[in-house]
């Protein structure tokens, strides 16, 4: 559940002096198709579209009430209970299916307005400077470095019963920081930009510069951080519904882990009632890497993994790439004697 | 060494702004859970220790807001964080210094092996690109894409039970008394293995990729080309050159996102009944122990604070160009 | 003229391969002379870098040494394929024969090592035998060459100016006494001043030591003082080459011709300046025929058909050659 660092922050502003040569500048629509060309980006887009999915028609599609009772208690998965049933013969697979609303919503919640956070901190800090980069910056680093998670359970917990929205709004209100420093930092050595200076040379207003000269140029990492925090926002609603914080009345993933960590399931080897939750959780977590996965390796095109690292050269011998000892294709010949220099 | 000073400076001033946050949050509580509590404890409650929670959660009505907050730190420099309701009448502080052990020894520890684990495998990711690492990155990620405490879970349903070696709760075998003798050391040891291996595996590769990454982008630096052009060994130019400088912001990384970690690792000791203060926090919560939340939290933050501390002292002897006179 | 030190025969140097593979560097003959300076000049993208890069397999992926012989000629001792060497034999190889001096001052030197370190460390690769007192001593004696103090070992890079990073760089390139040094616009992040004062202790140092240097720039106007001779790049070929003296009272290739007036001389008379119309070609899409033909101002009929083979004009004496179909080889080059 950590959230790595992206390396986009670091990666920018070094390029070294033997930079390949780049692919021709396309245009910006051509360039999001080929964002979705990576693989790893259009996995994760799928994925998080059949989850989308879900979580507006899991009320519907759903083939019991996931609170109502049955005789079939605490059912290994069958033909007619998919994921099994709990001790009270609840559906399990119903409570997957209505639970993944509450999931996305809490993240799309949180991420939206964590996001929102931190351009508006990050974005003025870093285009602003002095005073206000000063305290701006301190107060993100003061967020980054408070412990979020224990934070936000002792928040929940004064709360009675915690809702949706309001566990979504604590979480958007503590998780902004990063964010914030990375557009910060990107903001900054965009601001000394020859076209953001001439924009400003030319008399243009502040808002106008940033909305239409810097905003645009931060577009990735804005992406990038919204999914950060989409990620950290689900593993914490999970979390609370989990130890039992927030509303246990509404169905999400945490919530069913609750119930089976309540109520022993593992000791009765209900292994069915904890493991779909778990891989349901998992696969969108994955899902939301992967995107940005695919995001970092659209800004910084060198991390894309090797691809073919081997390849065959014209006497069928294999030559590995690598940094250090560019291969050489064609068999040498042995050296011919030194040629006779033409006499001058 | 003014970088130094600085860092400290910031930190203080984080310290504070948890410490005042903490002071703010108890008084968003209704008042009644320690107004009751206080009165259903009458006779066997100490005069003290009802002035110690009436400062903490500001039931004082007539004293206003700036004298509570000065109130609260008197209290807080006297190391007296209130009363649990849990433990009552154990002493907040009593309570932390009795789990506190446990979470730096586990969830410390393991953070450490893992962040080193993590980008030694991660140089060699970097390093020759399309290896068998290269493989090993998406069940990695699926890995790190669970939450802690489920993984937990799944752990003690496969390896742990009856007759297993392993324990599936506690810090220590019920019975012994904690020590540093022979008995209370290796049962304490089989007791952490399961929770550490847990944290282990879903945070270690958070940092074999954003190592990786730093490593492919350090590559293409021109002082790594210049050490290959200098036929320096493969081995001195991947982690003497390029491994060197990649480390750099890995570590200031690791710094910025130990407050993450904290957070998810302190959920394992929940689903191992570790007695941390992970697992007390989860208890206070269950029991709406608010002075035990708020010390726990305050804990937990200095904790970071330091830690992160030592990782800026860390960077600081690892790059030169933050030790100008 | 003296023996060759370095031949390339028909290297080619490709970024990709298979049909993506971009040739940025195509069949280039070069041979450089024993204690020579031989200049390479052209615009960015010509592919001089990347020769430079290709020929001593430095050429980070995608880029490969699709074909061609790099040969190099000990003092004593049989010549050696630089192409052909195993990774471990290129590596004793590497600096001790041929150094490098790169263009971006400030990125060539590691940042967390002191200088020390990393010039012990290169000396240290290669003698391993000898001591630690004495690689110190050695390295004392490499920075007062290019005139730095010697307590100035233990700075770290960023504790140094551009210019002694610099110096430190061509410090650490003469530490093995090599016979070939190539440089990559070893001056162009500097200002006129220190550019100077560098190119004048390199000259000095040259007559010292007696190695060979091949100087690649995009500032001709540089390479007419300071070369013996000069080598011009068009899209991934050499397109003529001559002794400085000679290209500069005469070029033959229109382009040399653009270049020579894209600089005001520093000395001699005036010139105009009229630069070169256009811009350089497309890697992926070069046009048929001579590579220039499109910006040419003195195309004409076989020019977008036919390569002209680079060879002496026979007009001419015969210390020069040229690609142009304006001077029209009399005998090609052997192969």
């Amino acid at each position: 559940m950590a959230i790595s660092p992206s390396s986009i922050e670091q990666v920018i502003p070094g390029q070294g002096a033997m930079a390949q040569p780049s692919a021709a500048p396309g245009r910006a629509k051509r360039r999001r198709f080929r964002f979705l060309a990576n693989a790893k980006a259009a996995t994760g887009v799928v994925i998080l579209a059949v989850y989308g999915l879900f979580a507006i028609i899991g009320q519907w599609v759903a083939p019991y009430d996931p609170d109502a009772r049955s005789s079939d208690v605490l059912q290994a998965p069958s033909a007619r209970h998919w994921f099994g049933t709990t001790h009270l013969g609840q559906d399990i697979f119903s409570q997957i299916l209505v639970g993944a609303r509450s999931v996305m919503v809490v993240g799309l919640i949180a991420g939206v307005l964590a996001t929102i956070l931190s351009i508006l901190i990050g974005v003025t800090a870093g285009y602003l400077g002095g005073a206000a980069d000063e305290g701006l910056s301190a107060l993100s680093n003061v967020f980054l470095v408070i412990p979020a998670l224990p934070l936000i359970i002792i928040v929940t917990s004064i709360v009675d019963q915690a809702s949706d929205t309001l566990v979504a709004l604590i979480i958007g209100c503590t998780s902004w920081a990063w964010g914030a420093r990375v557009l910060r930092a990107q903001t900054l050595s965009l601001r000394r930009r020859d076209y953001v200076e001439a924009a400003r040379a030319t008399g243009e207003r502040t808002g106008r510069i940033i909305l239409f000269e810097i905003l645009p140029n931060l577009t990735a990492i804005i992406a990038s951080g919204f999914v950060g925090t989409v990620i950290f926002a689900v593993m914490s609603e999970i979390t609370l519904a989990f130890i039992g914080i927030s509303s246990i009345s509404s169905w999400n993933w945490g919530t069913i882990l609750f119930w089976a960590q309540g109520q022993q399931a593992l000791a009765q080897g209900a292994w069915w009632w904890f493991v779909p939750a778990g891989l349901a959780i998992a696969l969108l977590g994955t899902a939301l890497a992967l995107i940005n996965f695919g995001i970092d390796e659209f800004v910084s095109p060198r991390l894309r993994s090797a691809g073919r690292t081997r390849i065959r050269t014209a006497d069928g011998r294999t030559a590995r790439m690598r940094v250090g000892f560019t291969p050489v294709l064609a068999p040498t010949r042995p050296v011919p004697a030194p040629r006779e220099e033409v006499a001058p | 060494m003014r970088f130094l000073l600085q860092r400290v400076a910031f930190y203080l001033f984080t310290a504070w702004a948890a410490i005042t946050l903490n002071f703010f949050i108890p008084r968003l509580v209704p008042g009644d859970p320690v107004q009751s509590l206080i009165s259903r404890n009458q006779g066997r409650i100490s005069a003290d220790a009802v002035q110690s929670l009436r400062v903490l959660f500001g039931l004082d009505k007539n004293e206003n807001v700036w004298e509570q907050y000065l109130d609260y730190w008197r209290q807080l420099f006297h190391g007296d964080l209130g009363l649990s309701f849990t433990f009552f009448p154990t002493p907040v502080s009593t309570v932390i210094g009795d789990s506190l052990p446990w979470t730096v020894g586990l969830v410390g520890i393991t953070t450490i092996v893992s962040f080193l684990l993590g980008t030694a495998l991660g140089v060699g990711a970097g390093w020759r690109r399309g290896s068998w690492i290269d493989g090993l990155l998406p069940a990695t990620t699926f890995l790190s894409s669970i939450p802690y405490f489920w993984l937990g879970l799944v752990a003690i349903a496969l390896f742990a039970g009856p007759g297993s070696f392993f324990p599936s709760s506690g810090g220590y075998e019920p019975g012994l008394v904690p020590a540093f003798d022979q008995y209370f050391i290796p049962s304490a040891i089989q007791h952490s293995i399961l929770p550490a291996a847990t944290i282990l595996v879903s945070s270690m590769s958070g940092w074999i990729l954003s190592m990786r990454n730093m490593m492919v982008t350090v590559s293409s630096e021109d002082y790594i080309t210049v050490a290959h052009a200098k036929g320096l060994s493969e081995r001195r130019v991947a982690l003497s050159y390029a491994a060197r400088n990649a480390l750099l912001p890995n570590v200031s990384g690791f710094a910025l996102s130990l407050g993450f970690i904290v957070g998810g690792t302190l959920l394992v000791e929940i689903v191992f009944s570790y007695p941390g203060l992970g697992y007390q926090l989860f208890q206070a919560v269950g029991a709406k122990d608010y002075p035990l939340m708020q010390g726990i939290f305050l804990i937990i933050t200095i904790s970071v604070l330091v830690a992160n501390l030592l990782a800026d002292v860390a960077y600081l002897l690892l790059d030169p160009r933050t030790r100008k006179s | 003229m003296s023996d060759p030190v370095l031949e390339i025969r028909g290297l080619r140097v490709d970024y990709g391969h298979g049909d993506a593979a971009v040739h940025a560097v195509r069949d280039v003959d070069l041979t450089l002379h024993r204690g020579e300076v031989l200049g390479l000049a052209g615009e960015s993208g010509s592919g001089k870098s990347t020769l430079a890069y290709g020929l001593t397999r430095l050429l980070p992926p995608p880029g490969v040494v699709a074909g061609g012989q790099v040969i190099y000629h000990p003092v004593d001792g049989p010549p050696v394929d630089v192409l052909a060497l195993s990774p471990a034999q290129l590596r004793a190889f590497r600096w001790a024969e041929t150094s490098i001096v790169f263009q971006g001052a400030m990125n060539s030197l590691n940042p967390v090592h002191r200088v020390s370190t990393q010039l012990l460390d290169v000396i240290k690769a290669h003698e391993p035998k000898s001591t630690a007192a004495a690689r110190r001593a050695r390295a004392r004696d490499l920075l007062r060459l290019v005139g730095i103090a010697a307590d100035r070992l233990d700075s770290y890079p960023h504790q140094l100016s551009g210019g002694m990073r610099q110096r430190v760089m061509i410090a650490m390139a003469l530490a093995l006494e090599p016979q070939v040094v190539i440089m990559d616009e070893p001056t162009t992040a500097l200002d006129v001043v220190m550019q100077r004062q560098i190119l004048g202790q390199l000259a000095e140092l040259r007559e010292r030591l007696g190695f060979a240097v091949l100087f690649i720039t995009h500032d001709l106007s540089l390479l007419v003082e300071f070369s013996d001779r000069i080598a011009i790049m068009y899209g991934g070929r050499i397109v003529e080459e001559a002794p400085a003296a000679q290209l500069y009272r005469r070029a033959l290739h229109p382009y040399t011709d653009g270049l020579l007036h894209s600089f005001p001389a520093l000395r001699g008379p005036r010139r105009e300046l009229t630069g070169i119309p256009g811009s350089p070609p497309d890697l992926r899409a070069m046009p048929d025929g001579c590579a220039f033909h499109p910006r040419c101002p003195k195309a004409f009929g076989p020019c977008d058909k036919e390569l002209p083979p680079l060879g002496p004009p026979g007009d001419e004496d015969p210390g020069r050659t040229v690609a142009c179909w304006l001077h029209p080889a009399a005998a090609p080059l052997p192969r």
